[in-house]
């Protein structure tokens, strides 16, 4: 059942992109209202993620940056009071389509977390438990070839070769992170949300992670909330920059630091506000 | 001038006397109450040590068989019904052959116990070839020779008011003498049931039915309790009337216990016909009790898993029951049985509930399974401890010393799984 909507979602991702091969929307919002409860979080935000880029959302605390990431992938659904309005469209498809099953949403569209969340359990079992429940594998040596894969392409299975039964716990904060990225690589995502995925790194942890993350826009579509400008500066070809629930500007990341258009983005740019 | 002392102020010395007094305090609190539990260890340890050694006469038995087997077709049921008591106190006259008045020749049988036939009829019963041989066999002796033996009997007392007259403790001294009465340990009290004589009762029965009891109403508490809790914490919205669900099971968890007894009394062998005094009753009625505490305890350890695993699991792509079984319920597996083994110890020592379905009763037999009639431990106690017989005291004190064994035991172990199951992240 699961692995049926995934397949539908799968073969039906592909007609459009084989309509227009290059540089397509793979994500799009329009008219987006998130509500918590009473109070409203987004006001009507429209925006196009493009395919295999990293789309940077940036803006001070609380402005809503990683509500609206957390629309894409359907996380808000976890919280009660939380009501989303609108339309998010994941390849031409209405993710809030009651047709659509959350399940195979999220198997398509990954995400890693402001803290790194292993499971208490060993390194290969946190990657192997994506594709376990999908199904991915069809037996052992196939399940243990994605996980090294996965690693590989995380750029963590030289420092955990030796030691992919001992605990994902005890990996140092950025392993932790990049193990977390390929926990959701072997599900074998489409696009990956990343929700301030360095702030808790050192300085050399997250730019292990930048690297990761410039490797990985070949296959994947990222989005990734920051809280820190020089990072989206520095990986990032789109940017979105919010503020109190409204998406102010949105383009080309060089653009929007070099010459913004608004006046509210060019003081954060330059530490006026945030 | 800014001031530079270090030394103290008299402000300063008198934080310091709040401090001091503070620790003091709170020093003898602790004294005060460790003082408590160490005399209560004692008084009961003390008073109940001695039920676990039991007095035996060495009689030389002559099996006869015309008294005994007069068909001599070795007949299990005519061995059934075979009388013992002329060997046993044939044996117990060649000992003192001089006692000849009819009084005094059955004071002297009383120095064993009446059990003791039923013991030498289960030797025979094993092994018929014993009868016509002659047999050296320990049997308990009267409850009277063994507190005697114990020391429990004041001698110096005048002699009408003593139970065990002069010519009796003749008797037993000349026993010592010739090494034939001795304390031996009381395996009687770890393999027989409930007695009205203290020499012959014994824990087992009660044993036995505490454990069936238990069994029943853990496996029926926990799987309800869990399933309760993980649906209240992790699938229902909330709404009023979870709110109203959640209030009651704090109030329910507050509830006296006899007010569960009396519920039991009136659904469970009122409505329901269920066999009156059985650890199935008793089961059901100690799992409506321990269901609050367990899932209180179930929530609470749920509410620990941080919400960053479920998210994490989410996010994969699981859906909510695999999040919830592969991830949050393994968890919070250590404190839910935390909490379970408590509310289980606390359902061990529970006495009110099952006294209203009928646990109170006086039972012999040891329970074979969970509908025969049994009692429970905490029964027994209150049971023993309103017997009249002195024999009792410390058998009374010995089954609490059991019952806090197992009570203790079964904290070890929670604590033992905590520290065995719980992760770290």
């Amino acid at each position: 059942m699961v692995m049926g909507s995934i397949m539908k979602i799968q073969k039906e991702a592909a007609q459009p992109a084989s309509i227009s091969p290059t540089r397509s929307d793979i994500l799009s919002a329009q008219n987006v209202d998130v509500f918590y409860g009473n109070k409203q979080a987004i006001n009507s935000v429209s925006f196009e993620i493009p395919e295999h880029q990293i789309t940077a959302l940036i803006g001070p605390s609380g402005c809503g940056k990683s509500t609206i990431l957390r629309c894409f992938n359907r996380m808000n659904d976890t919280i009660d009071i939380c009501k989303v309005t609108g339309d998010i469209r994941f390849a031409g498809h209405n993710i809030y389509d009651p047709k659509v099953d959350v399940v195979a949403l999220r198997a398509r569209i990954g995400m890693v977390f402001q803290k790194a969340n292993p499971f208490p359990k060993s390194i290969f079992e946190n990657v192997a438990y994506g594709p376990r429940i999908h199904g991915l594998a069809n037996s052992k040596d196939h399940l243990e070839e994605i996980v090294i894969s996965s690693l590989k392409k995380a750029g963590l299975y030289s420092e955990v070769a030796d030691r992919l039964h001992e605990s994902g716990t005890g990996l140092s904060g950025g392993q932790q992170q990049r193990l977390c990225i390929a926990r959701a690589i072997a599900v074998d995502p489409q696009v990956i949300l990343m929700d301030e995925p360095c702030s808790s790194l050192d300085p050399i942890a997250t730019a292990v992670i930048e690297d990761l993350m410039e490797a990985m826009k070949e296959k994947y579509t990222i989005v990734i909330v920051t809280h820190s400008m020089q990072q989206a500066a520095r990986i990032s070809q789109k940017t979105a920059f919010f503020h109190l629930g409204d998406l102010v500007e949105f383009g080309d990341t060089e653009a929007i630091f070099t010459s913004p258009i608004h006046e509210r983005t060019q003081n954060y740019i330059s530490g006026r506000i945030g | 001038m800014p001031d530079y002392t270090l030394t103290t102020s008299e402000h300063l010395t008198r934080r310091h006397a709040a401090e001091t007094r503070f620790r003091w305090g709170g020093r003898l609190a602790v004294l005060l109450s460790l003082g408590f539990l160490v005399f209560m260890f004692f008084s009961i340890s003390a008073r109940g040590i001695g039920a676990f050694g039991q007095t035996q006469i060495q009689l030389e038995i002559h099996l006869d068989e015309a008294v005994l087997d007069p068909t001599g077709q070795r007949d299990p049921q005519q061995l059934a019904r075979a009388n013992f008591k002329p060997v046993i106190n044939q044996a117990l006259f060649k000992l003192f052959p001089k006692v000849q008045t009819r009084r005094e020749q059955r004071t002297l049988y009383q120095l064993l116990s009446s059990g003791a036939v039923f013991d030498l009829a289960e030797m025979v019963e094993q092994n018929p070839d014993l009868i016509g041989s002659t047999q050296r066999v320990w049997l308990p002796a009267s409850a009277e020779v063994d507190l005697f033996m114990k020391g429990k009997v004041d001698v110096s007392l005048e002699e009408e008011l003593r139970r065990l007259k002069n010519n009796e403790i003749a008797w037993i001294n000349h026993l010592k003498v010739q090494r034939q009465i001795q304390k031996k340990f009381n395996t009687a009290f770890f393999t027989k049931g409930d007695s009205r004589e203290p020499e012959l009762s014994g824990i087992l029965g009660a044993m036995i039915g505490s454990f069936l009891s238990l069994l029943v109403c853990f496996s029926i508490a926990f799987p309800v309790g869990v399933l309760t809790a993980v649906y209240l914490e992790e699938f229902a919205r909330k709404t009023r009337f979870t709110d109203l669900i959640e209030i009651n099971i704090n109030n329910l968890a507050a509830v006296p216990s006899i007010v569960f007894g009396l519920l039991g009394l009136s659904i469970f062998l009122g409505v329901f016909h269920m066999p009156r005094s059985t650890p199935l009753v008793g089961g059901l009625v100690l799992a409506l009790m321990t269901l609050p505490t367990i899932i209180i305890a179930a929530r609470a350890s749920l509410r620990s898993v941080p919400n960053t695993i479920r998210e994490a699991a989410l996010g994969l792509g699981a859906s909510k029951v695999q999040t919830i079984f592969h991830h949050v319920v393994p968890l919070a597996m250590p404190g839910m049985l935390t909490g379970t083994i408590l509310g289980m110890a606390g359902a061990l020592g529970e006495t009110a509930p099952l006294l209203m379905i009928g646990m109170v009763a006086f039972i012999v037999d040891v329970p074979q399974g969970i509908t025969d009639v049994a009692t429970s431990l905490p029964v027994q106690i209150f049971l023993w401890a309103d017997s009249p017989e002195k024999g009792f005291v410390e058998r009374t004190s010995a089954a609490i010393m059991v019952l806090l064994t197992f009570l203790v035991l079964m904290n070890l172990f929670a604590v033992f799984l905590r520290r065995k199951l719980e992760k770290q992240w």
